[in-house]
């Protein structure tokens, strides 16, 4: 089954396209994962998938996403309940710093639910900390400042904070590009954990990580020589041509499960960037 | 590289720096050299027929205190609140303009706000006080027989909000620009709306900042001279807390003003050592100021 569905969406900077036209469906319980250089989109993507993108200045899109059939950006929806079902985690680790590790684990269920019991509370931070595997490190010193911990336990307590309101999906922007590689295989192993649960959505700048975690891979790249031929294309059908010089969009380029991805790409500009010829 | 040779630029730049040391130095040894007679005044030598230091110290320090602390309670919740918007809520060529009001209020000279508080705010805020006074009377501040002029302690107090609302803001609005946008991000991304984002990522990395700028706005109001002494109607060693009546205690600051012009020998000395007081009053709310923002980058 299908939990998120993309159609025909382009995601806006203002008057600058950062991404064009990507259809993608996304299966549930299962890992996804974004690949391409620098500028191909991918966060910008990730971040219209919870509605994260239009609280940058500009930010908007045009197109759907819909999460289990309903369109997050339908009229009426508000873009704070969008959050709570699509939790993200952010590249560089972002716990509180005034918050203690189990306030920090519990502040999204205090937004909205103020009256938690204090035996709940405390089952469910237990509960959370297991599934971002935190629990065994943490469990003594739960009262101490989550910002005290190291990188890749910070890491995880941000995993730990947004599957503790029991989102449907939880999305990854690089989450392991600001980690050793013990605490980035850590992170590793725990999502492939997670997607027992969640569907997991992660954008990453390492190749080797989407081989190693995810089901389908999917390759964005702002292709310059297309960009500039379509916009030729486009200015000979009578549409207005973009002024010189603009950046080429990301589109989507190839999406197929993992393996095959990986083993057997379609598009050349996928066979060359994962060969290395560029990015 | 600094240079450990003596250039003239280090040598005039350590004669700045070590200039104001010696100010300071000079203005403590001025005020303790020159007030010390009057400790041990006694009747009929001091200012306003005082019998002894105390009782003429006593309630000026109590209305200093008095006055400046009602100002802050008005002052600290705009202060925040404007703050606030200008950093979070405001369109940034809003925040501008606003932004530059603020620093405006920050420059009209202390004698403008004392004519503004005397002819404008005063009588405008006569009519309330009676009513006030009429239906909150059984509240302590507003008992006793409402001042029919408005030239009150709290008319006082609320000119000063008005002068310390910009320096407070502004110390607060530097801290909230600074909060880390990954906390503003995470807290967005758990599904916290505007103002809950504010409660969890923006108010705790800031709150240290909002104490320290509540403490200079303090520091500023109990310094203030011009605009009480023009506004407030005092009466002599009185210490209450009705705040709307025409009978209202004295701050050091403004009482200096007042007396000073005509007085001479031993009287001078009273209010030199009342100087003192405020002095020391001031320097312990800069120096709790400085300590609470120091910690802050422990």
């Amino acid at each position: 089954m299908n939990e998120l569905e993309i159609k025909d969406l382009n995601a806006y900077y203002g008057d600058f396209l950062a991404v064009s036209q990507v259809n993608m469906d996304i299966p549930d319980k299962s890992i996804t994962a974004f690949i391409g250089p620098s500028g191909c989109g991918k966060s910008t993507l990730l971040r219209t998938l919870n509605r994260m993108h239009e609280a940058v200045p500009g930010g908007r899109i045009t197109g759907e996403v819909a999460l289990e059939g309903q369109d997050l950006y339908g009229s009426g929806v508000d873009p704070v309940g969008v959050r709570r079902k699509v939790g993200m985690v952010f590249q560089k680790a972002n716990p509180f710093p005034s918050m203690s590790i189990y306030e920090n684990v519990i502040a999204g269920v205090r937004l909205r639910n103020k009256r938690i019991s204090r035996k709940d509370a405390d089952e469910l931070v237990e509960r959370s900390l297991r599934q971002a595997n935190l629990w065994d490190e943490v469990h003594d010193r739960l009262q101490t400042p989550g910002g005290a911990l190291s990188g890749g336990q910070q890491q995880r307590l941000c995993i730990a904070r947004a599957v503790a309101v029991e989102p449907k999906v939880i999305l990854l922007d690089e989450p392991c590009s600001a980690l050793d590689p013990v605490s980035t295989l850590a992170i590793e192993q725990l999502l492939l954990e997670l997607k027992e649960r969640y569907t997991v959505v992660i954008v990453t700048h390492n190749m080797q990580q989407a081989a190693r975690v995810s089901d389908q891979t999917a390759f964005f790249h702002a292709d310059a020589e297309a960009w500039a031929e379509l916009t030729r294309l486009e200015a000979t059908l009578g549409d207005k041509s973009l002024p010189q010089g603009t950046r080429p969009p990301g589109r989507l380029v190839e999406y197929a499960p993992t393996d095959e991805l990986f083993n057997n790409p379609r598009n050349k500009a996928t066979a060359d960037y994962l060969s290395g010829r560029f990015g | 590289m600094r240079s450990e040779t003596l250039t003239p630029q280090r040598a005039g730049a350590a004669a700045a720096a070590f200039s104001v040391v010696a100010a300071l130095a000079a203005v403590l040894g001025f005020l303790l050299i020159q007030g010390w007679p009057a400790l041990s005044a006694g009747l009929g030598e001091l200012p306003s027929h005082a019998e002894n230091m105390w009782q003429l110290a006593g309630p000026l320090v109590f209305g200093s205190v008095l006055v400046a602390a009602i100002a802050m309670l008005f002052a600290l919740p705009v202060a925040l609140g404007t703050a606030l918007y200008l950093v979070f809520y405001a369109p940034k060529r809003v925040a501008t303009v606003l932004g530059g009001a603020l620093d405006l209020l920050a420059a009209v000279p202390s004698v403008v706000y004392g004519l503004w508080g005397i002819m404008v705010l005063a009588p405008a805020l006569a009519g309330p006080y009676a009513w006030l006074n009429e239906n909150l009377g059984w509240i302590p501040f507003f008992a006793g027989e409402a001042s029919a002029t408005g030239r009150t302690a709290l008319t006082a107090a609320l000119v000063l909000a008005v002068m310390v609302l910009p320096l407070t803001a502004s110390v607060i609005r530097s801290a909230l620009a600074l909060v880390p946008e990954a906390s503003i991000e995470g807290a967005y991304a758990l599904g916290a709306t505007r103002w809950e984002t504010i409660k969890l990522a923006a108010l705790p990395f800031a709150r240290r900042s909002i104490v320290a700028g509540s403490m200079l706005g303090l520091g500023r109001a109990l310094g203030e001279t011009m605009a009480v002494a023009m506004v407030l109607s005092p009466t002599p060693f009185l210490i209450g807390i009705k705040l709307l009546t025409s009978e209202n205690p004295n701050t050091v600051a403004a009482y200096l003003a007042q007396t000073f012009p005509e007085s001479h020998g031993i009287e001078t000395s009273a209010l030199i050592a009342l100087g003192l007081a405020l002095f020391a009053i001031t320097c312990a709310v800069n120096s709790l100021a400085r300590w609470i923002t120091r910690e802050k980058t422990k």
